[in-house]
């Protein structure tokens, strides 16, 4: 069994999860990383991405949208602008949040904001992720 | 003497006040218990962010970053977050007689959250650069990352210099305090908190120190807005609260002295009846 360590996610508006776990995984702007107990202190930039938890014995399923992490060796804080639980995801909306961002990208006129486009997609994409 | 009618309009009249102040009251009590709970809730997110900051800037102490000093334009931003409604008290105000005493009028640009502030600031002579009064009514987060997006552009444009915030802080149910704070450039006290900043001082940063500075400014600028916002709806409950409790009393107290009036004016009516009737029957026999 892994070391276990303690992890907070903290939301503008609550604390969204604080607990043991033995492993974290998410996505940062550097690409993927799984965290377990004793690493480095790190801090980095969280990219759109599904966050997993590894507690004893489940994983819990977490999308987060935008923040960062602050890794030190017996404490990991992630600082989330967005972050919800599967069952708080509407599935309809995501899916359409989806189609509509795929056409804006598609067919985009100079008046478009493609960077925003992409990152609603992005969102979409996670939540979708995040269901499944 | 005042007539007995006059006397009893009067007291109807206060009368119907009080009722008045009273539900308002109460109402600003509700509000007042919810909005502290929202503030309170948001501010582990708070205290993080800022203690983050903290660490990052103590260990690249000397960085140059753009968001580090103060931009070349002498012109000033400053968010100012006050109610919509009146009836609190010196709330408003007291926030108004702030930002004008600290910031020169004719260098400041006010991006006004709260018509009250937006009004007595553009009475004083303040530029009213943006309005965003509607937020104060239900502040969301994504309203305090909106107001920095346009803050930082102007700012990164050098429009404007310096940034500043504010807002009433919340103490407690009965005391409020108006402040000002400096947004930009970032300003960390150095408590000389030697111990943390050695402990932080192995800390790597990905991608890069000035990449995550950039990423985190914004970050902490709208989490320092949005926890302003949440406090200062608070504190506008509290304010009102107060206010509204201090004018029920009020009414009170003038409702007991008319209602003395009153039953004096008609005992002296009833004795001046009798007076005449037993005067007018001595006449006759």
């Amino acid at each position: 069994m892994a070391d276990m360590f303690k992890l907070q996610v903290v939301t503008p508006d609550k604390e969204f999860y604080t607990g043991e776990a033995s492993m974290v995984e998410l996505t940062t702007t550097e690409g993927q990383i799984g965290v377990y107990a004793n690493h480095i202190p790190l801090t980095a930039i969280v990219a759109p991405g599904i966050l997993r938890i590894h507690e004893d014995s489940e994983v819990k399923k977490a999308a987060l949208h935008a923040g960062f992490i602050e890794i030190l060796p017996e404490e990991i804080r992630i600082l989330a602008e967005v972050v919800e639980w599967p069952e708080d995801i509407d599935i309809k909306r995501a899916e359409e949040a989806r189609v509509r961002a795929e056409r804006r990208i598609k067919n985009h006129g100079a008046e478009i904001d493609t960077v925003r486009a992409e990152l609603a997609l992005k969102r979409a994409l996670t939540r979708l992720d995040a269901r499944r | 003497m005042a007539s007995m009618r006059d006397i009893k309009r009067r007291r109807d009249s206060i009368q119907s006040t009080e009722q008045i102040t009273k539900a308002m009251k109460l109402v600003a009590t509700v509000k007042l218990q919810k909005s502290r709970a929202k503030a309170e809730s948001s501010k582990p997110y708070f205290n993080m962010m800022y203690e983050t900051i903290c660490s990052i800037l103590h260990k690249s102490g000397n960085i140059n970053h753009k968001y580090l000093k103060a931009g070349e334009s002498p012109k000033k931003a400053v968010v100012v977050i006050t109610s919509n409604r009146g009836l609190a008290g010196g709330y408003n105000n007291n926030i108004v007689k702030l930002v004008s005493a600290e910031l020169p009028a004719e260098d400041t640009y006010v991006y006004a959250i709260g018509r009250k502030g937006r009004d007595g600031l553009a009475r004083k002579g303040f530029t009213i650069q943006a309005d965003y009064s509607e937020v104060i009514n239900e502040p969301l987060y994504r309203d305090a990352a909106d107001v920095t997006l346009e803050l930082l552009d102007a700012f990164a444009q050098g429009k404007i210099g310096e940034i500043y915030l504010s807002y009433t802080s919340f103490k407690n149910a009965a005391s409020q305090t108006p402040r000002l704070l400096k947004l930009l450039p970032v300003e960390i006290e150095n408590n000389g908190n030697k111990e943390e900043a050695k402990a932080q001082a192995l800390m790597t940063y990905e991608p890069g120190d000035e990449e995550v500075l950039d990423s985190i400014v914004p970050k902490y600028m709208s989490s320092l807005i949005y926890g302003a916002l949440l406090e200062a709806v608070a504190s506008e409950n509290g304010a009102r609260m107060t206010a509204m409790d201090s004018a029920t009393s009020n009414a009170e107290e003038m409702i007991e002295d008319l209602s003395l009036q009153y039953n004096r004016a008609r005992q002296g009516a009833i004795t001046q009846e009798l007076t005449e009737i037993v005067a007018g029957a001595n006449a006759i026999s």
